[in-house]
């Protein structure tokens, strides 16, 4: 049986290799997502079929039920699989260039960082009602900033001659621990109503989404994900390590750059939406290595797909499995995670 | 026509200077090998020829041009560089290795065209990969990886390749088998092959061309048969020995003195051999 297909197209103008088996899995895993989008959808206190909710979306169905689906639900499925689709692939983009499996934007401190740095624009920029008293729209860039300042913390304090990826983990667990200090600290000095409702946040909720943030979260991520599709060759090149990469010709510095800020805009814009949703960036590229293999070119839409079926999955069994008590995502990503986590370590043991 | 020169090369690492103000030449279409005890800066001296390590001063002529002045993707489609021991990343196929020694030649929108397709295949092909192309490369044995590796370079359609110490960690079967593709690979390809090796007797049967190094210097450079006697190995490797002529090939060998069994029933074991 045949295993690739070569696609030219325009006079060779364009030219890639499928892999059979990862367009199979590619497919297969979008599919249960595009399934779980209708059934996530209809589920709650009011339950629709899937088939129903298709019909609903398409614009057959009473007001109500719109409502329920489209004003209520929509906003919150969107911006979970918007969440996952992002720290999955910057989670991926972070295994490659730290080449450590147990690399991903929680465990470096950059979640943290963005967290941090979206506590600090909360307390800031609110007045004693608890009012924003500016824009949201600056909400993702704040996290972006924090984010992007744990990242280069990180690098400068692992630089020595290079960046050993040890090192590099080793420090940012430390920035780790500091970033969630940090956030305490800022919790503590707020009022506390905003404390409580940050603790949730910060846990990883999608709870309180409207269109707005779909808005403005939609345009961000799908040019942060075609940026990471046209660097995909790169994250290969990255990843067979400094040496081979210099010989086959990159500017390597100048590419990790450029990949780790890709990395923290994307972890940023999901913190500003999401909170801290932790372990997706780790578990999501795993699960797609494991099925696909370390070929970026299969293993970032992979990654991209599973980390979006996490997140909603998630989400899903959080507000439906408990009510009328709603859990963070957070919570069922981090009870999963944890473990996952530690099972690798253990790997990491036995290697 | 020498395809790499070093002109008056410094290499340092901080202070500590490694090699002092060398001059070398890499002939064309032949192999190369460097040879020298540990830390003498020979694996340096190959890193740098592959711009891998700035050179304090000095300068590396890539067939005759400055190389550090050369885009780095230029010198990338005519000098292959293997490091010591590569390490792959889990999961990833032979024939996914190989095909990012195209790397150069792409572009993200053009990344298989149909000569990246024939020299991959050829690649594999050369190298007796073919068979092996979607296994992968974690699950291969040494010597089927260190292939797979050298396969790489070779897709980077070069006429020069650089390898530091290719068989290490390889038991002695794989060794030659190694040694023995890159023997080919120059027989029928014409391709220049500087590599680093530490057995000093498969230097000399393998090598057109052997360069000695020590002192942060060139202690010698031409042919093994030329160059290899005990003087050589005394100076570079501060090792006595005989050097006597190898039983299959001619070429030097090299058979050290030291303490061991003596078979022979005469103390010195080696004059009786050189006797006979």
């Amino acid at each position: 049986m045949k295993k690739y297909t070569s696609v030219r197209a325009f006079r060779e103008k364009f030219s890639f290799l499928v892999d059979h088996k990862a367009f199979k899995y590619n497919v297969s895993f979008l599919l249960f997502l595009c399934f779980l989008f209708l059934l996530s959808a209809g589920m709650g206190e009011q339950y629709f079929s899937p088939w129903k909710v298709f019909n609903i979306l398409l614009g057959n169905s009473d007001s109500f039920e719109s409502m329920v689906v489209e004003s209520f639900r929509m906003p919150r499925i969107l911006i979970s699989i918007l969440v996952g689709i992002s720290l999955a692939v910057a989670g991926a983009i972070l295994q490659s260039i730290l080449r450590n499996p147990l690399a991903s934007p929680d465990v470096t401190g950059i979640t943290g960082g963005a967290s941090v740095a979206v506590v600090l624009f909360l307390a800031l920029f609110s007045n004693d009602s608890n009012v924003l008293t500016v824009s949201i729209h600056w909400m993702p860039l704040a996290a972006f900033i924090g984010a992007t300042i744990i990242a280069f913390l990180l690098y400068i304090l692992a630089w020595k001659n290079g960046l050993s990826p040890f090192r590099l983990v080793l420090i940012g667990i430390g920035l780790w621990a500091l970033t969630k200090a940090l956030t305490n600290l800022f919790m503590i000095l707020g009022p506390i109503v905003q404390a409580s409702q940050a603790n949730v946040w910060i846990t990883g909720s999608v709870y309180g989404s409207n269109w707005n943030n779909v808005q403005i979260l939609t345009p961000i991520t799908i040019g942060l994900l075609i940026i990471a599709f046209i660097m995909t060759r790169h994250l290969n090149i990255q990843e067979l390590g400094e040496d081979i990469a210099l010989g086959l010709g990159t500017k390597i510095e100048r590419q990790r750059f450029g990949l780790l800020l890709l990395s923290t805009a994307l972890i940023g814009s999901a913190v500003a939406f999401a909170g801290g949703i932790g372990f997706v960036g780790l578990m999501a590229p795993h699960i797609a290595r494991k099925l696909v293999g370390s070929s970026f070119g299969n293993l970032l839409p992979l990654s991209a797909i599973i980390g979006a079926i996490l997140v909603l999955l998630a989400d899903t069994i959080g507000r439906t499995l408990f009510l009328p008590i709603e859990v963070p995502a957070g919570v069922f990503t981090a009870t999963i995670g944890a473990p996952y986590f530690i099972y690798l370590l253990y790997r990491q043991r036995n290697a | 026509m020498h395809v790499l020169e070093t002109k008056d090369l410094t290499l340092s690492y901080g202070e500590q200077i490694i090699l002092d103000q060398l001059n070398v030449t890499i002939p064309h279409g032949e192999i190369t090998v460097l040879i020298g005890s540990n830390g003498c800066g020979k694996s340096t001296l190959l890193r740098s020829m592959a711009r891998l390590l700035k050179p304090q001063s000095g300068a590396i002529l890539l067939d005759g041009e400055a190389m550090m002045k050369l885009p780095t993707k230029e010198v990338a489609k005519k000098l292959a560089m293997l490091p010591q021991g590569p390490v792959s990343p889990e999961g990833l196929t032979v024939l996914q290795l190989v095909k990012q020694g195209r790397y150069p030649y792409q572009k993200w929108y053009q990344q298989w065209s149909s000569k990246d397709e024939e020299i991959v295949r050829h690649a594999l092909h050369s190298t007796g990969m073919t068979e092996l192309s979607d296994r992968l490369v974690d699950s291969l044995s040494g010597g089927q990886r260190q292939r797979a590796w050298i396969a790489m370079t070779l897709a980077q359609d070069t006429n020069t390749i650089l390898l530091d110490e290719p068989t290490t960690y390889l038991d002695l079967t794989h060794q030659i088998e190694v040694l023995d593709l890159l023997f080919e690979l120059n027989e029928k390809e014409k391709r220049t092959i500087v590599m680093v090796l530490h057995d000093l007797n498969l230097a000399c049967r393998y090598a057109h061309n052997i360069i000695a190094v020590k002192d942060k210097a060139v202690f010698a450079q031409g042919k093994p048969e030329e160059i290899v006697d005990r003087e050589l190995v005394k100076s570079v490797f501060h090792l006595d020995c005989e050097v006597v002529p190898d039983p299959i090939f001619g070429t030097p060998m090299c058979v050290p003195y030291g303490k061991g069994r003596h078979m022979n029933g005469v103390k010195n074991s080696i004059e009786h051999v050189l006797s006979r």
